[in-house]
């Protein structure tokens, strides 16, 4: 009895943290959703029920912001993973002064979201930017403030930030490669790209689908970037759905909107966890 | 040919890091000439100063180490407690408890940002520490992790302790957390990191210099002083500084910590 009292006690804190910080909001964000905002802020929100949901989910401006996110996801999450691998491979041959190469590759896991998005965002500015510059484009318009550049170079801002920590991980995971396997497939005369495509690749894939959801995920929680570069805009092309969802709730005073959002969000998340292990699980080789 | 391709990389992906540095360290009249000066002859150092003291770096720094140090100790005191409770102590409903702490995985921050802020309002709590710190006080993560690691330790030193009349709080403090360092390391490092690198709950609760983090305060430089680029260039390396300085000491946590949320993202 007293070790059950203790039991409880010791796991009590995780939970009331949890309790309150998770599970409560988490209910009700979606209790939020069925209350309109009013018209002026000090009026009471009315009770709407599904009728908020069905309005803001089969909005063309929800369609929008989700196709905003997916081809942000698609612009950023193959074009990181072959970087990091390309760089991976790149770094695994022992040559004379490799150790320095690799912490260069690792070294943009020390920039956060937010310190890439400053350096891209002066090196990008229309009057000052060195990239605009290297680019031609100083004096005009600047990139960020093209809607059709706008979200490809947020993209590039992102898998930049990204190569340290894809680099790192695919790095250890060549090197964990059992190197018997490898030695083999030297020996019958498989060219390197053959042995690449046909033993490494396929050992990697475990790992190639980790980064594959995490970037996947992160990819729709992607914020920071997007508030510093272009804050949504020009003209809604970095509009993605977390992003409508801060201004909808923190400047546009409307929490009903926004949590019909979250909601959303929160479905399409466990979603992809749930479809991408599915579809992995039947395909990853689990080798060694 | 190889070095060829492997200092084109190089190069290609320290060019911003490098242009920042430069950038920082020249007049504000050297940084707009053309063509750019690509090295510093004259270095400003006094740049760096400026951005610490009138840009606030100082200030936002001072802030970003509170809050993180505070959250990373919460998350790793409440985990292990959680995780030992888990693996080492027999109560009813043990098992459903733990797969509510393991369902907090599957809820992103975003999904519940709202009622959150509400919560923090509500109490009054705005544009302080704690409401930094509160909805950062468990972590599913760490109570995983630990209960995987704690599950590995060896029974018949848990029977010797417990004869010896060892108590479980003795017990997870002498014995069982000095045993799984490695994992206390690097998922400290993972949750440093993490909490380092906030973004979106730093900017909704907070509103003056005071209480702002380093990744916020950035934001507010570069909005800011933007006719002072090197300042903005300096405060971005100051803030980056200090976690390039944590990785190059904890290099071999690394790969665990950053893969430590890999049930997560």
């Amino acid at each position: 009895m007293r070790e059950a009292a203790l039991g409880y006690l010791l796991i009590l804190p995780a939970l009331a943290a949890f309790g309150v910080f998770v599970f409560y909001p988490l209910v009700k964000t979606a209790y939020l959703g069925f209350f309109l905002a009013p018209p002026t802020p000090n009026l009471p929100s009315h009770y709407v029920g599904f009728q908020q949901y069905s309005q803001v989910l089969g909005s063309s401006e929800f369609a929008d912001d989700l196709g905003r996110t997916v081809l942000f996801v698609l612009l950023t999450v193959p074009a990181g993973i072959i970087v990091g691998l390309a760089l991976a491979n790149l770094a695994q041959k022992k040559v004379r002064g490799i150790r320095a190469f690799r912490t260069i590759f690792s070294s943009t896991v020390a920039t956060s979201t937010a310190v890439a998005s400053v350096v891209f965002f002066t090196l990008l500015n229309p009057q000052v930017g060195l990239l605009s510059y290297l680019f031609g484009k100083e004096g005009g318009n600047g990139i960020l403030q093209d809607p059709h550049w706008a979200l490809p170079a947020i993209a590039m801002v992102t898998i930049w930030a990204n190569i340290g920590f894809t680099f790192i991980l695919m790095s250890a995971a060549l090197q964990s490669l059992p190197e018997d396997v490898l030695e083999a497939s030297k020996v019958d005369g498989a060219s390197s790209s053959v042995r690449f495509r046909q033993i490494t690749l396929p050992l990697l894939s475990p790992i190639i689908f980790f980064a594959a959801i995490i970037g996947v995920i992160s990819g729709f929680q992607a914020f920071g970037q997007i508030d510093i570069l272009t804050q949504g805009g020009p003209n809604h092309a970095t509009l993605v759905v977390i992003y409508d969802l801060y201004q909808q709730a923190f400047q546009f005073n409307n929490p009903g909107y926004a949590a019909v959002l979250s909601v959303a969000l929160f479905f399409i998340l466990l979603l992809l966890t749930f479809v991408q292990f599915w579809f992995f699980q039947r395909r990853v080789s689990y080798g060694s | 040919m190889r070095y060829v391709v492997l200092i084109l990389a190089a190069a290609i992906v320290l060019f911003p890091i490098y242009v920042t540095l430069v950038d920082a360290l020249l007049s504000p009249q050297q940084v707009v000439t053309r063509p750019p000066t690509l090295f510093p002859l004259t270095p400003h150092w006094g740049t760096f100063s400026t951005a610490f003291k009138e840009g606030d770096l100082g200030i936002y720094l001072r802030n970003s180490a509170i809050v993180t140090l505070a959250i990373t100790a919460a998350e790793l005191f409440t985990s292990m407690l959680a995780a030992y409770a888990f693996v080492f102590m027999r109560f009813p409903g043990r098992r459903i408890l733990f797969f509510a702490c393991l369902a907090t995985l599957m809820v992103p921050f975003e999904a519940t940002i709202i009622p959150n802020y509400q919560t923090i309002l509500k109490i009054g709590l705005v544009n302080t520490y704690p409401a930094l710190v509160l909805p950062f006080l468990a972590s599913g993560i760490g109570i995983f992790l630990f209960r995987q690691a704690f599950l590995n330790f060896p029974h018949e030193i848990q029977d010797a302790a417990r004869l010896d009349g060892c108590g479980h709080i003795k017990f997870l403090f002498r014995m069982v957390a000095p045993i799984n360092r490695p994992v206390l390391a690097a998922f400290s490092l993972f949750a440093f990191l993490s909490a380092w690198n906030q973004y979106l709950w730093p900017l909704v609760v907070t509103q003056t210099n005071s209480v702002r983090t380093v990744q916020i305060g950035l934001r507010q430089l570069s909005l800011t002083n933007f006719n002072q680029l090197d300042v903005v260039f300096a405060g971005t390396i100051l803030a980056a500084l200090p976690i390039a300085l944590l990785l190059f000491v904890f290099q071999r946590q690394l790969v665990a910590g950053l893969t430590a949320g890999a049930v997560k993202g």
